[in-house]
């Protein structure tokens, strides 16, 4: 499945710097070129597709009641897209649960649009000749939501649960390779193979990771949400399968987002 | 129906800059499926572009450019307001046109 | 893939139904919810079964102290039980085959839901180490193996602490971000001898 990657440009980038080990300088030095290849990348990032794509979808009426999501409460009103994204997850009152975007993304196209629970978990991660509704979706919402201050709220007693059980699970090893997302996310300036981890236990970690998901993954060829990112972390912790909007699933975003607050989100982002 | 192009086009002094995002596999042909069977080649031959009717850009693409390609191209001349059009083709035959205003 | 269904979203209202404000990671209770939480929202997939959830006393215990300095019982309860669960090789050598060792170094693969259990399986090592001075790409989550056995002395204690390490990290640093490749049948008995000469064989591109 890989394309270009961005470590495979900045293998070849790194030949060109002599001799190992890498000198202070020059590792800054990488890290400036590698800054300016991604910042040249980033006009023109295929996400735009999606929002594009995403954007007729809201507007489409669709499913057998033949209605758009104009009536879709992501929380802020029936309708509401501008800056939703910076508010989620939250709990909602008529579903009596914490949602993250995709989760509350379902509930509207089922309960709105009548689409099928079935249905509108078929196609959730999309790949060639398949297209996922929700990815579609969640890059126009989320769009709509580049420029606003991340702001999720634990006022809610439920929101605060989630948080807890989310920095529980973020710290709980297991599987075959004793991994917790801590393993690779729990202290700054680290990197596996070439590629810098966040430290997502500090604000400033937390905040540079969070805001720039979604993304237009390119080794992917497509763009990835929270949801699919959390899924595939597990995959390579080596735990079993995680289930699309799982509490789990939300109690991390709720974790991760939260910490998040105060940053500017700038997604749908561009990513190797 | 190949999904619509993004264009952006802008006057830059006495130059037009046009910005165009595709969306397209672009399947090199060169890539085997889980079962290990080969995946087609599938991209764009050939990319068009107009503006004020008159032709600014030829291209003949091969399997080198990437999924989702982004162009972006500078010529002399164009006036705000007028209409760059853009066609690709692609090796099934299949073809997308767009259009956008130069700004 | 799999959806939310109406008995994990029943739970995830009762779980959220449960009054109570407990935020210390070493809480009892919440230790027991985030448990019936990651049942409740993960299923089998490939070689991934849900058993990978259930947590040993090390795994346990190091979730717990995760970013708190350990309690020195604590650190020589885990190095103890860890180190009294290494297998030593029955001949009693460690060496294996460097450029063996090598190619298990670079191999990522092995034990993902999305691996042919009957597939390759390696160490990931430069993931998180340096290792040879060929390899530019690997990652800093380790310290440096470079000239691991240069540094140390090309001697039969320092192969056995190698082989014990890379066999269980922790019985030798509690609480170790690297997994226990021998303890969880990750790798073969062979397959830590070639990982130890890669970092103790004097002919080892690690050593030059």
């Amino acid at each position: 499945m890989a394309r270009f990657s961005t470590a495979a440009v900045v293998a070849a980038l790194l030949v060109f710097l002599p001799g190992a080990p890498q000198a202070q300088a020059q590792a800054s030095d990488t890290a400036a070129q590698i800054q300016e290849y991604r910042d040249a990348l980033a006009d023109g990032n295929p996400a735009e597709l999606w929002d594009a794509r995403g954007e007729v979808m809201w507007k489409e009426a669709r499913g057998p009641k033949k209605v758009s999501l104009a009536q879709c409460d992501l929380g802020m009103g029936a309708g509401v897209v501008k800056n939703a994204y910076a508010h989620l997850p939250r709990y909602f009152a008529d579903t009596g649960r914490v949602m993250d975007l995709e989760t509350r993304l379902i509930h509207c196209m089922t309960t709105l649009q009548g689409i099928s629970d079935a249905d509108a978990h078929k196609i959730l991660f999309g790949g060639p000749g398949k297209r996922s509704d929700v990815e579609a979706l969640a890059a126009y919402v989320t769009s709509q939501s580049q420029g606003a201050v991340m702001d999720v709220s634990l006022a809610d007693p439920h929101v605060r649960r989630m948080y807890a059980l989310g920095e529980k699970i973020f710290f709980y090893r297991g599987g075959s390779h004793d991994f917790a997302c801590a393993t690779c996310h729990g202290e700054e300036n680290k990197r596996i193979r070439l590629q810098d981890l966040p430290d997502l236990t500090t604000k400033s970690g937390a905040q540079k990771a969070y805001t720039t998901w979604p993304a237009y993954r390119v080794s992917q060829g497509e763009l990835r949400t929270m949801q699919w990112r959390l899924n595939d972390c597990f995959r390579q912790q080596r735990f079993p399968d995680l289930v699309f909007g799982s509490p789990a699933s939300i109690a991390l975003t709720t974790y991760l987002a939260y910490n998040a607050n105060g940053a500017v989100y700038a997604g749908p982002g561009l990513k190797r | 129906m190949p999904d619509p192009m993004k264009i952006r086009a802008n006057q830059l002094g006495d130059a037009t800059e046009v910005k165009v995002l595709m969306s397209h596999e672009m399947e090199t042909g060169q890539r085997k499926d889980a079962q290990g069977k080969v995946i087609p080649a599938w991209f764009i031959q050939s990319v068009d572009v107009t503006c004020a009717g008159k032709t600014v850009l030829t291209a003949q693409w091969g399997t080198a450019v990437s999924k989702n390609p982004f162009l972006s191209f500078r010529f002399k001349g164009g006036n705000k307001g007028d209409k760059v059009v853009i066609t690709w083709v692609d090796n099934r035959g299949e073809k997308r046109t767009d259009e956008a205003t130069v700004a | 893939m799999k959806y939310v269904s109406k008995g994990t979203l029943a739970f995830a209202v009762a779980a959220l139904a449960i009054a109570g404000c407990a935020t210390t990671r070493d809480d009892a209770s919440l230790h027991a919810d985030t448990v019936a939480m990651l049942k409740a929202s993960f299923k089998p997939q490939g070689q991934a079964r849900m058993d990978r959830l259930d947590q040993d006393e090390t795994q346990r215990v190091c979730s717990d102290y995760f970013g708190k300095p350990l309690p020195a019982s604590v650190t020589s309860r885990v190095e103890q039980s860890n180190l009294e669960s290494i297998k030593w090789p029955a001949d009693g050598a460690y060496l294996g085959d460097w450029k063996a060792g090598e190619k298990i170094a670079q191999e990522g693969r092995g034990k993902q839901y999305s691996d042919d259990p009957k597939g390759p399986v390696g160490g990931n090592c430069y993931a998180c180490h340096q290792l040879s001075p060929k390899e530019i790409s690997y990652g800093t989550i380790g310290p440096s193996l470079y000239r691991f056995g240069k540094l140390r002395g090309y001697t039969d204690a320092t192969r056995k602490y190698a082989y014990g390490k890379v066999y269980n990290a922790d019985a030798y640093f509690s609480c170790s971000n690297m997994p226990r490749f021998g303890t969880h049948g990750i790798l073969t008995e062979k397959q830590i001898k070639d990982v130890v000469a890669l970092l103790m064989d004097p002919a080892s591109p690690v050593n030059q």
